[in-house]
């Protein structure tokens, strides 16, 4: 996770003859890019993390000029310091599609994935190196498009991070931008997935068959397969409404259209705004499993090293994790039930949204019940991994009533469903991309991060992480809408106004108590105590390796002779067996 | 650069009996037909949403059939010439390798000639929807499809919309039937009674929209193939010194996608052109 | 069976193949062509002319995929993943139009 290796650990690292920009910035690596995917990504979950404390404001003193930051954004943005609407429009558009596509993702997949799945399957890298380093600078490419578009004439794409035309048909060249930027975002993505699945099928270590990878490998390939197959054709609506915007087609335009009172019938008319909805969800709903697998992953790890007891039922995590990957792509129009879609096509719908949810709620049970009867390491990792469980339940269950057509005519569109999936994605995924960070640092570094800070960092953030979100729940059932520049002219001083301010807090306490967190991570890169390879006395692969593993990763290739959770196992002088040991008979 | 040896670069993997780089493209030409498959939906999606007599009955009211079914040959040599340069390598005959895979980059470039034609075609082609009817050659018509002549007043674009904007008069030579050029006589047609004028380029209709971006994605294909072709052309020596395996291999993926993008053409044709 | 080690006896073979697929493909252009005219002048229907289009395309595409692709010695795993993807194709081909025509703003 760190941007450095330590020069006094250099055995055998063959890339010290790299001069500096072919080992730091034009790695073929799989460890450097995914450093590089971890770095810029929490950079951006930073910067999207910004968006939001600056919009809570607004929600929170509407009018009011913006304290510190407001002088220094541009008129288009904050006129006097005061957030206008339009700028408004325009922060919450991007600070779904950073998050979403320019923070997770590339976190969880491009960082995590990038540096964790070749060392668990036993491989000296990627597949294929220089794509991998590709997938990264387009990735890069598409991430600095999205931030110029702040600064062009009209400003940031305004239409929401789903960009339903007419509205983004008619928006300024912002929304222009934005596609090329989700463009560039989508073909890293594919490029890395196809390495991904190539690497997993084709190099595991002798000995390492499916049913004997982590759990966490599992998740990345299930993963992959749905940004192989689902990205494609969100990347094919884009071009679409590029066509629109820059060709004058109608692909997404009605006939009839009337825009500002002016009848538009320079454009032929008969395209349908629902197209772009069904390939956008067709996409998105999958992604939202894009964003919660790998979480899944890294936290079936951290709990299976610190309870020192095997993951409880590993073939029903595997096989739910393929049957959720499966039914992803079969689920989309839950989103669309308001669209006057006819009661055929709600029903089958809700009813594949109920089905979802089962493999879900099994990977949920078996990782409680790998709980029952453990004796726990309560350290920082682990705290957030346990945390993960009840939050992403809660986001979980939430969905519910948002599959099923009769309630979700009340709950569509507003702050619930903003509760809702950031439970998921922040207390969840966010959560588990933390106790990934702790964990596997001290490979990366050859240093462990400060338990002390990182405490300090974990109980805050569980505390006011819900803060921010709890209350959307209670403003969404009592009806408050999202996407509101002033919520007051709904809410009337109401006490759900309250709720809003009290939710504002929460997010400015929030960035208060990532503190010890920034602290602890440079200060643990250079001065952490030093810690062998498998300083939390794990089984999988990536503990054979050196900390930091250097250049092909592995002094021995090896081999594997038992399944990735052999914790506890009676009758051995140690209360683990690492896959590549093997067993004395 | 580096010692690392990746496992599979040249041998199968005996699970799926392919090396990584043909595991790897066999993947990516699966999320290509996730791609492709989107535009499809599009247009079937708009084709059945449409109302009656916005799209036309037949491809081949608007498009040129015989020059499409010329560009369907040639694109399927392009694909025959392209496998006979693999097999020429698995026989270890590097020189006529090169000249099939010649062959293969000539055949893309005619397409991609042929195609110029046809869309230029197109651009020069114009319709101009009335605001009410009005009589040419003996019918009342709402519309009038035909050539702009000589002396026709040049259109200018709108600068908000890119459309054409409402020019003073027109004065076109009406299409005959089957889209046939240069029947009747010329007509004049004043601004005022016109509501609509466009060529029978992508902004012209749902169908012709569909149309440009279907085969203009797929050209795009065509283009991307020809780079890595002519690449092979370029340097293939080099690399079949070093690696007669690899060069074959990397020829064996390259062919792949070059089938995929004929695969492609072989629906679209049919799709576009003959219903 | 893997063209890992093929003897040129076997891509010889190989070569008659294709030029057979070649010229089959050829014939098939024109039929598709010369049916798809007959259609037109006999007024058959909308169903009837995608059916028949469809169905020379897919035997074409089958043709290029199994011999120029040699899908057709490939091993299972392939296969699997291909037929993943033929199914998410259709029903990303299907749903939306079917939304179209069962939406309430229809009837
Ligand atoms: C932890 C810090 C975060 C806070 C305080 C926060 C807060 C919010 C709020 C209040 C909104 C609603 C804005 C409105 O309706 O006007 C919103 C929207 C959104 N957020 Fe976050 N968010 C956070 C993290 C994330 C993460 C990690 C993701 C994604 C992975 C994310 C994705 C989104 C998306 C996609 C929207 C747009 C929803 C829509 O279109 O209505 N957010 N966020
Ligand atoms: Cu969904």
């Amino acid at each position: 996770m760190s941007g450095h290796h330590d020069h006094s650990h250099g055995h055998h690292d063959h890339g010290h003859d790299l001069p500096f920009w072919r080992k730091y910035i034009f790695s073929v690596d799989h460890k450097m890019i995914g450093c590089q995917y971890t770095v810029t990504a929490l950079l951006f979950l930073f910067f999207g993390f910004t968006l939001m404390m600056i919009m809570r404001w607004q929600l929170a003193y509407p009018g009011q000029a913006i304290p510190f930051i407001g002088q220094y954004l541009s008129k288009d943005i904050a006129a006097d310091g005061v957030l206008v609407g339009d700028g408004y429009n325009a922060f919450g558009a991007m600070h779904g599609t950073i998050m979403v596509f320019l923070a997770i993702v590339p976190l969880a997949v491009g960082g995590f994935g990038n540096y964790v799945l070749p060392l668990q399957v036993g491989a000296p890298d990627m597949a294929f190196p220089k794509l991998n380093m590709m997938s990264y600078w387009v990735y890069f490419c598409g991430g600095v498009t999205m931030l110029t578009s702040f600064f062009i004439k009209g400003g940031a794409a305004a239409s929401g991070w789903t960009s339903y035309p007419p509205l983004s048909v008619f928006a300024s060249s912002g929304q222009t931008v934005w596609l090329l930027g989700m463009v560039l975002l989508i073909t890293s993505s594919l490029l890395g997935s196809v390495n991904f699945i190539v690497t997993t099928v084709q190099m595991r270590a002798k000995g390492l068959s499916f049913f004997r990878l982590p759990f966490f490998v599992w998740a990345q390939l299930v993963t992959s397969f749905l940004l192989l197959l689902a990205f494609p054709p969100l990347e094919a609506a884009g071009v679409l409404q590029l066509m629109d915007r820059l060709a004058g087609t109608s692909f997404f335009m009605p006939s009839g259209l009337v825009f500002s009172s002016e009848p538009q019938t320079h454009m032929s008319g008969g395209g349908s705004p629902l197209l772009w909805q069904h390939l956008f969800w067709f996409l998105a709903h999958p992604e939202v499993y894009v964003l919660i697998l790998p979480a899944m992953g890294i936290v079936s790890e951290v709990i299976a090293t610190n309870t020192r007891k095997p993951l409880w039922g590993y073939k029903s995590l595997v096989y739910s994790v393929i049957f959720l990957g499966f039914m992803s792509f079969i689920v989309w129009a839950h989103h669309m039930f308001m669209t006057g879609m006819g009661t055929t096509l709600s029903t089958f719908f809700q009813a594949t949204t109920m089905v979802i949810s089962v493999p879900s709620v099994i990977v949920l049970t078996c990782l409680i019940l790998s709980l029952y009867g453990a004796s726990i390491r309560y350290n920082t990792p682990m705290l957030f991994a346990l945390a993960f469980l009840p939050m992403f339940a809660i986001g979980g269950l939430t969905g519910l009533p948002l599959g099923l057509t009769a309630s979700d005519i009340h709950l569509h569109d507003t702050y619930y469903v903003i509760g809702h999936f950031h439970y998921v994605v922040a207390p969840g995924t966010i959560f588990a991309m933390f106790a990934g960070i702790y964990y596997w640092f001290p490979k990366v570094t050859g240093r462990k991060m400060s338990e002390f800070l990182g405490k300090l960092h974990f109980w805050p953030s569980f505390v006011f992480i819900n803060v921010v979100f709890m209350p959307m729940f209670f403003q969404g059932m009592a009806g408050l809408l999202r996407r509101q520049y002033d919520q007051t002219e709904q809410l009337h001083g109401s006490i759900a106004h309250g709720l809003t301010k009290m939710s504002s807090y929460g997010a400015w306490l929030l960035a208060l108590a990532q503190l010890p967190f920034i602290i602890n991570f440079f200060y643990s890169m250079f001065k952490g105590r030093k810690v062998d390879a498998n300083p939390w006395e794990s089984t999988t692969l990536e503990w054979a390796a050196p900390s930091p593993p250097p250049h092909g990763n592995f002094d021995k290739t090896p081999v594997v002779y038992c399944g990735p959770y052999e914790y506890s196992v009676p009758g051995k002088s140690k209360d683990y067996c690492p896959q590549h040991v093997a067993m004395e008979a | 650069m580096s010692t690392t040896v990746i496992p599979h670069d040249l041998e199968p993997h005996p699970l799926t009996g392919m090396y990584n780089g043909k595991f790897g493209i066999w993947l990516f030409l699966a999320s290509e037909i996730m791609l492709f498959g989107a535009l499809f939906s599009t247009y079937v999606l708009l084709r059945v949403g449409a109302p009656p007599g916005q799209w036309p009955a037949h491809g081949s009211e608007i498009l040129n059939v015989p020059l499409a079914t010329l560009n369907t040959a040639v694109l399927i040599s392009s694909s025959v010439t392209m496998v006979m340069s693999w097999a020429a390598l698995k026989m270890k005959k590097f020189g006529s390798a090169q000249v099939w895979l010649t062959i293969t980059f000539l055949c893309a470039g005619a397409f991609l000639v042929v195609k110029y034609f046809e869309y230029t075609d197109k651009f020069h082609h114009y319709q101009v929807w009335l605001n009410d009817p009005m009589p040419v050659g003996g019918h009342e018509v709402t519309t009038i499809k035909g050539h702009l002549t000589a002396d026709s007043p040049k259109l200018e674009c709108s600068e908000k919309t890119g459309a054409f904007n409402i020019p003073e008069y027109v004065i076109i030579t009406p299409d005959g039937d089957h889209g046939s050029s240069g029947h009747g006589e010329a007509v004049r047609v004043e601004g005022s009674k016109i509501k609509r004028i466009s060529n029978f380029g992508p902004r012209h209709s749902p169908y012709l929209a569909t149309y440009f971006t279907m085969t203009g994605l797929h050209g795009l294909h065509i283009v991307g193939g020809m780079v890595v072709i002519l690449y092979f052309m370029l340097v293939g020596g080099a690399i079949w010194k070093r690696s007669p395996e690899k060069y074959t291999n990397r020829i064996e993926c390259t062919g792949l996608y070059w089938h995929f993008v004929d695969l492609v053409w072989i629906f679209l044709f049919p799709v576009l052109y003959l219903l | 069976m893997s063209h890992h080690e093929m003897s040129v006896e076997d891509v010889k073979k190989h070569v008659r193949t294709y030029i057979a697929v070649f010229v089959a493909l050829l014939v098939f252009t024109g039929i598709t062509v010369g049916v798809s005219m007959l259609g037109q002048n006999q007024g058959w229907t909308v169903t009837t002319a995608v059916l028949i289009a469809l169905f020379v395309a897919s035997i074409k595409g089958s043709l290029v995929a199994c011999y120029f692709m040699h899908l057709i010695s490939e091993k299972s795993m392939l296969f699997g993943i291909l037929a993943l993807c033929a199914f998410f194709f259709l029903v990303l081909l299907l749903i939306p139009v079917i939304t179209v025509s069962d939406n309430v703003g229809v009837h």
